[in-house]
């Protein structure tokens, strides 16, 4: 497998290597094509006879919205969860929130934690560190377990074991769990559902992601539908809520715009299974649910993303994961060549700012700009245009705008940059230009067939005997730009 | 003739017919999600100016002459700056603004007067009309970046909605692929040109390939800089049309023609390829022999 | 300074100023004129398309449809509510189709392993259902307990014809949602499932691995 390794110098330098293993693996190849066209599908379908492009300004309105009011939107969510009993806790990175949830574990001397799907648990590797401190935390999204039992990390931020075929994932349960081999996906997962319900009996807190928090009436939202999430958040004495801190809405009202935008642009379905949403810990006189609820709000790197206005539009993301279904690259390579937590198009253009530009460098160029992820997005984040923006803070290339992502700069060389400086020269100089593209196509035996990266799979291009400059000032010889021969006919 | 900034507001509604609508004009402050303007099509102009690109200059001159003619065929006058080099995309989207920004200032000037501007090229269309703005912000020849942007048209959009073109098929029967480039597709937002165009040849089968809105990895220096994954997808491309039973294709780009048809040369796959362009004007227009060298690649 | 007011003041003092405001002029309305039937058959379509079950009943007959959806399953016994009128219509029916009826009426903890291992079904009340999604709004309550329409393999849920309510956001304007939520609310719609294996979906991964809707009111 073509796991990422854990120093993120490596990530850069393994990208290639890893883009090449994953491209000759056919295995890989069909698995994500087969279920990339699926999804897209899907999408699609779930979308028909809605007025899409309507729905998703609404969407980038509501998250732009609570955007520009987060401080204020935070505060209040802080607010009415307290007032409902929820102890709210701020992280300014992954290391505070893992420590936040080591210590309401120790408080209450919890050894075991289930978890439901939380990719901001994935960013801060919070099984990791939990597991380093003596409490077990296993994951109980049916492919977040597959992934943890194969000791891997996610490919997909919806379907993290989407890498896996059916007998991978039945030959991984047999040598883990003793589950028999079998290809009947229904006997595997009810084995799994088996040796997770045990779990859940056990467990003394688990930890979920949020979808969304409502700052007016306190409430988080819990998107799914193998109903781990609900176990999670109610089997155990105790539910931790961990989210980034954008993850506010402004109003209840804001939430069915984006739940229907969220489930269709996933995974096409009008609907999750479950849609839950929690506003205070267990009640007097409740017979269940966790006596105790948190939530930790985490920062790790979202607050400097605020500081442009421009940048902001990352934010607006709701990790739907349709940008990765709809890429070109991403279905061919997966997931995991990235390295990343989260890969595919979002994280092109997200991990940069939480691991810096130098630990991520590869990001914002392992893209054609094909423009795809920014076409399907639900909220209309400009994600090739923000890839253009990393890319020019990689190099540090306008004088007139500041470059402020971490690591700016890195992938400036003197050479490339000497290129097309001399690229510039030759292009703002008409007459030069004319001269070096007629005496190249002059000359155009002399161009060399083999080009490097690009003959590999392709043949050289031709230069064209004459240059198209050349054939108009032949045609109209007195400067064109200013003949006065209105209506001129040329059909034959 | 500028552009409008059209927005039309909806109130949230499932389904169409359940949807009240009102346009408004977009105030400042929600431009930032406001990514689709709606664009008003001028009556067909006297006269236009023709910015050739700079990959048509070099490699592929017929296609840009095509496109000449076709104008030319329409009554239109067709005006080529001789000062005109390149947009300065290569180096825009590589991250070197400044140098894209000194080139593409030297382009500011070659169009004095208030007739459109035809590109026939989807990307080079795209950062002209798209990113001009965006680079030229904040500096003296802000207005006449913006002014330009508001000017430029995709060629094939243009002969099509503008110019209301009519094409009388000369040619012999064939059949033909349509690859649209993802610029000329999202950018341009001109995806229903190409085959609105093609499908009024009447001896031209048009078949569709696979996925036929799927990148063909050509992206620029990222051909150069991912050349397996660019590699993959131009491979996969080929393949795509030849399944699909095109000998020949046509794309809106000069930069997807020298992708897909110089992997299809290299591999020896049964697939060749020219810019739409060419292939329009070979139809409607009645060459003589050798006249369209460099056509095929 | 701790982080709340180190991550308060980064958003506060941005570089780039203040945001600029984002009206809210694309206020949501829905428009939707769906009858009642149309509401209840739409309702159906789409839950019957995510594998949920869906039977009409009148007011009367409906415990006869569920001893029936119970006896095919070879139950051995139901969860059901004390308090809810569903519950008091349950017991007061005597009926003798039903098996072995059981109350939520302790703290989880006295009784985890039982509800976990040994019970068979459960049947709850529902505040509607969404006809835009085919979807159930379950809110849990002291007498409906947030695990008893989960650890069960067979939910049984009962609703009110007339409570069927065009889309999510209507349901939250016309039962004002907004003025007090409850510990947990719900929206279901099927049951539990997965496609993390291979894209195949697969039925009853974690909660119910059956969902039977018994409409009230639709004869
Ligand atoms: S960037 Fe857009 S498409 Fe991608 S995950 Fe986020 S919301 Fe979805």
């Amino acid at each position: 497998m073509n796991q990422p390794s854990q120093h993120p110098h490596s990530v850069v330098q393994e990208f290639h290597p890893r883009a090449r293993e994953a491209l000759a693996n056919p295995q890989i190849r069909a698995n994500f094509r087969k279920a990339m066209d699926g999804l897209m599908t899907k999408r699609q379908t779930a979308f028909e006879g809605w007025e899409l492009e309507a729905l998703r300004d609404l969407g980038a309105n509501i998250r732009q919205r609570a955007l520009s009011k987060l401080p204020d939107l935070l505060e209040q969510l802080e607010a009415n969860l307290t007032a409902n009993g929820v102890q709210v806790h701020w992280a300014n990175d992954g290391d505070e929130a893992c420590q936040i949830i080591r210590d309401i574990c120790v408080a209450r001397e919890a050894k075991k934690v289930i978890k439901g799907k939380s990719m901001v648990s994935e960013e801060m590797e919070l099984n990791h560190y939990l597991e380093a401190q003596g409490i077990e935390a296993l994951e109980s999204d049916l492919g977040e377990y597959i992934v943890q039992l194969a000791e891997e990390t996610p490919s997909h931020i919806i379907m993290p074991a989407i890498h896996k075929n059916t007998t991978e994932i039945s030959d991984l349960l047999h040598d883990k769990t003793g589950t028999e081999r079998s290809h009947d996906v229904n006997y595997l997962t009810a084995s799994a559902r088996q040796q997770l319900r045990e779990k859940f009996m056990q467990a003394d807190v688990g930890v979920s992601g949020v979808n969304f928090a409502v700052a007016e009436t306190g409430t988080l939202c819990l998107v799914e539908n193998e109903g781990n999430g609900r176990m999670t958040t109610t089997a155990p004495a105790c539910h931790i809520a961990v989210t980034g801190i954008e993850k506010v809405l402004e109003k209840l009202d804001d939430v069915p715009p984006l739940l229907a935008l969220l489930t269709r642009s996933a995974t096409g379905q009008h609907i999750t299974t479950y849609f839950n949403m929690i506003s205070r810990p267990r009640q007097p006189g409740e017979q269940d649910g966790p006596e105790a609820v948190h939530l930790v709000l985490v920062d790790n790197g979202r607050s400097s993303i605020y500081q442009d206005n421009e940048l902001l539009e990352t934010l607006r993301c709701i990790r739907c994961g349709a940008c990765m279904n709809h890429c070109p690259v991403y279905t061919r390579v997966g997931g995991h060549t990235y390295g990343t937590t989260y890969p595919g198009p979002i994280g092109s253009i997200l991990m940069p700012h939480l691991l810096g530009l130098d630990e991520t460098q590869h990001m914002p160029t392992a893209s054609s700009l094909c423009g795809a992820c920014g076409e399907v997005c639900p909220v209309k984040i400009p994600i090739p245009d923000l890839l253009v923006r990393l890319r020019r803070e990689s190099v540090d290339g306008d004088k007139l705008r500041v470059s402020e992502v971490r690591g700016h700069g890195v992938k400036r060389r003197r050479v490339e940059s000497l290129a097309w400086l001399g690229w510039q020269w030759m292009h703002s100089r008409p007459q030069l230009y004319r001269l070096g593209t007629a005496v190249s196509a002059r000359l155009r035996a002399l161009v060399p067939q083999k080009l490097g990266a690009w003959t590999r799979y392709r043949s050289a291009p031709r230069l064209a005997p004459q240059t198209l400059h050349q054939m108009m000032q032949k045609r109209t010889p007195t400067a064109a730009n200013t003949s006065q021969q209105p209506h001129r006919e040329a059909t034959r | 003739m500028t552009r409008e900034t059209l927005r039309i507001l909806y109130f949230y509604s499932g389904i169409a017919v359940d949807s009240t609508s009102t346009v408004l004009q977009t105030p400042e402050q929600v431009k930032i999600i406001m990514t689709d303007a709606i664009r008003v099509y001028p009556p067909k102009p006297r006269k236009v100016y023709f910015y050739g690109t700079c990959l048509i200059d070099l490699f592929y001159p017929d296609a840009g002459l095509a496109g000449v003619q076709l104008l030319e065929r329409e009554g239109i006058e067709v005006v080529f700056p001789q000062n005109q080099t390149c947009c300065g995309q290569p180096a825009y989207t590589s991250g070197y603004h400044d140098e894209a920004r000194a080139v593409a200032a030297s382009q500011l000037g070659l169009f004095p007067d208030d007739w459109p501007i035809v590109v026939p090229s989807g990307s080079c269309g795209g950062m002209m009309r798209k990113h001009y703005p965006d680079l030229f912000r904040g500096t003296p020849q802000a207005d006449s970046a913006n002014a330009v942007a508001g000017r430029v048209w995709e060629l094939t959009d243009f002969l099509l909605n503008v110019c209301h073109i009519k094409l009388d098929d000369l040619g012999e029967p064939t059949t033909v692929a349509l690859h649209t480039s993802c610029s000329a597709r999202r950018e341009m937002g001109v995806a229903d040109v190409g085959p609105r165009l093609l499908d009024q040849l009447k001896n031209v089968t048009r078949v569709e390939q696979a996925r036929p809105e799927e990148c063909c990895g050509f992206g620029g220096t990222f051909a150069v800089r991912h050349p397996e994954i660019s590699g993959a997808m131009v491979t996969d491309k080929v393949e795509s049309m030849i399944t699909a039973g095109a000998p020949e294709f046509v794309t809106t780009d000069c930069g997807c023609l020298m992708n897909i048809a110089g992997c299809a040369e290299k591999a020896e796959r049964p697939l060749t390829g020219q810019h739409i362009l060419s292939f329009l004007w070979q139809r409607v227009s009645t060459p003589a022999p050798g006249n369209d060298d460099g056509a095929q690649s | 300074m701790s982080a709340r007011e180190q991550i308060l003041q980064r958003l506060r003092e941005r570089r780039d100023g203040p945001v600029p405001e984002v009206p809210a002029s694309l206020t949501t309305s829905m428009v939707r004129d769906w009858s009642a039937a149309e509401k209840l058959d739409r309702f159906q379509q789409l839950m019957e398309s995510v594998h949920g079950e869906v039977h009409r009943t009148s007011a009367t007959d409906w415990i006869d449809t569920l001893a029936d959806v119970l006896e095919k399953r070879g139950a051995r016994n139901l969860l059901i509510p004390r308090l809810h009128d569903i519950g008091a219509q349950i017991l007061a029916s005597d009926h003798p189709g039903l098996p072995e009826l059981l109350h939520y009426d302790a703290p989880i903890e006295d009784w985890r392993p039982t509800l976990f291992n040994d019970v068979d079904a459960a049947v709850t009340s529902t505040r509607g259902a969404i006809a835009e999604t085919g979807t159930l709004i379950v809110w849990p309550t002291a007498d409906e307990p947030r695990l008893m329409s989960l650890v069960p393999p067979v939910h049984i849920a009962i609703l009110e014809a007339d409570q069927i309510f065009s889309t999510f956001q209507e349901a939250i304007a016309l039962q004002n949602w907004a003025s007090r939520m409850p510990t947990n609310a719900l929206l279901v719609s099927g049951p539990s499932k997965t496609a993390d294996i291979e894209q195949t979906l697969a039925y009853g991964v974690h909660g119910p691995k059956e969902l039977i809707v018994i409409v009230v009111g639709a004869d």
